[in-house]
């Protein structure tokens, strides 16, 4: 095994995990404030499909990736009207945008599915990228793989070194405790829930921009239900989003690493297909086993309406 | 005129305006497909057939097609639902139709359902496939000519005849020009996954696999080997339709399914009632499968190789299985001089020699 190999697989690691982080850490936020937004599948599918479409007419990946941004933003928007105003059910609004999303984005996005969009030039980071093995697989990638390593520390420092980080995970554990002192339970909820939305868009953007530079109906397939996963199973914390990604990323792109080195390996293809989501739960699951860590992180409140005047 | 003439003349009447009404009328003919019809693909493919077929026989119907319908208890309700909308005849096109569209066969015996890839038929029910693996051998000539690493990489979705087949008549027409060559298979279990699709293509690259090949349903593969085209001179072929836009220098060819020709026969037929309830397993010879056309990159003198071998498939004398067919571990499976029977091919589950990497048994 050469270190161009080896490289190789890293590379593929961190671009598999990029998008599941990415949605991951603004699911995070979301719920941290207490809200459940099971509409990551859906938000993707319309982020990635507004990206696609406004990088495509204008040649632009950046523009593309605040198209999806915006996108995003919109589709939580409907979420926040939907179970924060009009507190509807939660589980079942998050369901309902899933479902919503990805029949949307199907029908927007029919006039772009014989389009191919040109592949965006990786941004080699000087000095860093020279660095042997390491180099090629981490600093030699898309733009928003260095903003997901950004996007990880800004969480975490807002999340536990803020003050507005404290209130937003003071209503996330007690939405009533946090009102009858005088925050906007509502308020904070909905940047929140944006937050949230503008993260899953711009994770759709990567999607359908870089990582496979073409839009079809139902290409994000499933990763916004594998990001929803991650949070919980990472107990809410971003280090171990991020953790919980790369294994991810990295079991899938191992197996066929395994599987397309021509070796004789008796296992079932199925079987190998598994591996990922099997090894990333059991990892994630030792990991964060602790009951009362796991009662500290997890926010109390997560999934109940709040009604501000009861 | 007494009352009572006059009323057997109205109803003479009726009856004649009827009788004219359904002749003139369009029969109507519906179609269900397992994935939205999209750009490319294995639906997009039997999209350009229906449509090809009411041009051709415009005026005498109308088709109706249904996307995107998941196989299994809504395939049921669906196909019923054309069947009770008065369409004669309806064509189910993916596999996992098969057992609804025979339940429903059998309720409305005045319909003809046709089945593609099936094996189960019926008095009102016929089945209709193409032989992929004809398109997959002249592919396969063509890759083992052109690779430089010997490796060729496949991408494919899950390990059923219908697949293996194709790897299989790959390796063959490989190893018939080049005895160095090996195909490398990574199954990503799904038919449509673009990101899984492309990681698989990529990963076979980093590998050193110079040819790059697909059995799922996406372009993804080979636009991954047109993005590596520059850096490691990887070459393409596309599956179900041709992919040349999304891989203008790296495509080769491909093999690519034409329906159109079969949809208008068979239609024709049973409108005339004249179909008698045959299977159609068709390949080159009834031009239901073509390969892509051959970019400017393949030798001139190896085109005409492949020109040439595709017409002795046509004509019969050449069979991608013709034996000895040895398998991975050495057991012969078809002696020389005899090819491998229909039956036995849509059986295949083991690997020819040529495949390096070992059969997913489960």
């Amino acid at each position: 095994m050469g270190t161009a190999f080896i490289s190789s697989i890293l590379f593929a690691t961190v671009v598999a995990g990029t998008p599941l982080i990415i949605v991951a850490l603004g699911e995070l936020v979301t719920e941290k404030a207490g809200v459940l937004n099971l509409g990551a599948e859906g938000t993707m599918s319309v982020g990635a499909v507004a990206a696609f479409a406004v990088a495509h007419s204008t040649g632009n990946p950046f523009l593309g990736i605040l198209a999806g941004m915006g996108a995003g933003i919109l589709m939580s928007l409907l979420f926040g009207i939907s179970a924060l105003t009009l507190m509807a059910n939660q589980v079942a609004s998050g369901l309902a945008l899933s479902i919503f999303g990805v029949g949307l984005s199907a029908f927007i996005g029919k006039p772009y599915e014989s389009v191919a969009l040109a592949s965006v030039t990786p941004i080699s980071i000087p000095l860093l990228s020279q660095i042997p093995v390491l180099g090629p697989a981490l600093f030699q990638q898309q733009g928003l793989v260095y903003f997901s390593w950004v996007l990880l520390v800004a969480v975490a420092w807002f999340l536990y070194r803020t003050k507005a980080g404290l209130v937003l995970r003071a209503v996330g554990e007690s939405p009533v405790s946090a009102h009858s002192i005088g925050y906007g339970v509502v308020r904070i909820r909905y940047q929140a829930v944006l937050f949230g939305g503008a993260m899953a868009g711009i994770g759709g953007a990567f999607m359908s921009v870089f990582y496979t530079p073409m839009w079809v109906e139902g290409m994000v397939a499933g990763r916004g239900w594998i990001a929803l996963s991650l949070v919980v199973f990472a107990t809410w914390r971003p280090a171990r989003v991020m953790i919980g990604a790369y294994l991810f990323g990295g079991c899938m792109i191992a197996q066929m690493f395994v599987q397309g080195s021509g070796a004789r390996i008796n296992i079932p293809a199925q079987f190998l297909s598994a591996i990922p989501y099997a090894a990333t739960v059991l990892v994630l699951v030792l990991i964060s086993r602790n009951r009362s860590t796991i009662r500290l992180n997890s926010p109390a409140s997560l999934g109940q309406t709040f009604l501000p005047d009861a | 005129m007494n009352t009572r003439n006059l009323a057997l003349a109205a109803l003479a009447g009726a009856v004649l305006c009827s009788t004219a009404l359904t002749a003139a009328e369009p029969v109507k003919i519906g179609f269900v497909y397992v994935s939205p019809v999209g750009d490319a693909g294995w639906t997009y493919q039997h999209d350009l057939g229906r449509k090809q077929m009411e041009a051709a026989m415009k005026g005498a119907v109308t088709t109706k097609f249904i996307e995107n319908v998941p196989e299994g208890a809504d395939a049921e309700r669906i196909i019923r639902q054309l069947a009770q909308d008065g369409n004669q005849i309806i064509f189910t096109t993916s596999f996992g139709y098969m057992n609804p569209t025979e339940k429903v066969s059998k309720a409305f015996p005045n319909v003809t359902f046709f089945h593609a890839t099936g094996y189960k038929s019926g008095k009102n029910m016929g089945i209709y496939n193409a032989r992929f693996y004809e398109g997959r051998y002249l592919n396969g000539v063509i890759a083992g000519k052109m690779t430089k690493s010997n490796v060729a990489g496949y991408v494919a979705a899950f390990p059923i005849p219908e697949v293996v087949m194709g790897i299989n008549a790959f390796a063959r027409g490989m190893k018939s020009v080049n005895p160095k060559a090996e195909v490398r298979v990574i199954w990503v279990n799904s038919w449509f996954d673009p990101g899984k699709e492309r990681e698989a293509a990529m990963t076979l690259i980093a590998q050193g696999a110079d040819m790059i090949t697909h059995h799922t349903d996406s372009t993804a593969v080979v636009q991954a080997a047109e993005e590596k085209h520059k850096e490691k001179g990887t070459w393409a072929f596309s599956y179900h339709s041709d992919m040349a836009k999304y891989g203008p220098t790296a495509q080769l060819s491909g093999t690519t399914h034409v329906w159109g020709d079969f949809y208008e026969r068979t239609v024709k037929e049973v409108l005339a009632k004249k179909w008698t309830g045959t299977n159609v397993w068709g390949g080159i010879k009834e031009g239901m499968i073509k390969i892509a056309p051959m970019s400017k990159s393949v030798p001139a003198d190896l085109q005409k190789q492949i020109v040439k071998l595709e017409g002795e498939i046509k004509a019969g004398k050449l069979h991608p299985f013709a034996g000895p067919v040895v398998d991975q571990e050495g057991k012969e499976r078809v002696a020389k001089g005899s090819n491998m029977s229909d039956s036995d091919m849509n059986a295949m589950n083991y690997y020819v020699q040529g495949v390096a990497s070992a059969f997913p048994k489960n």
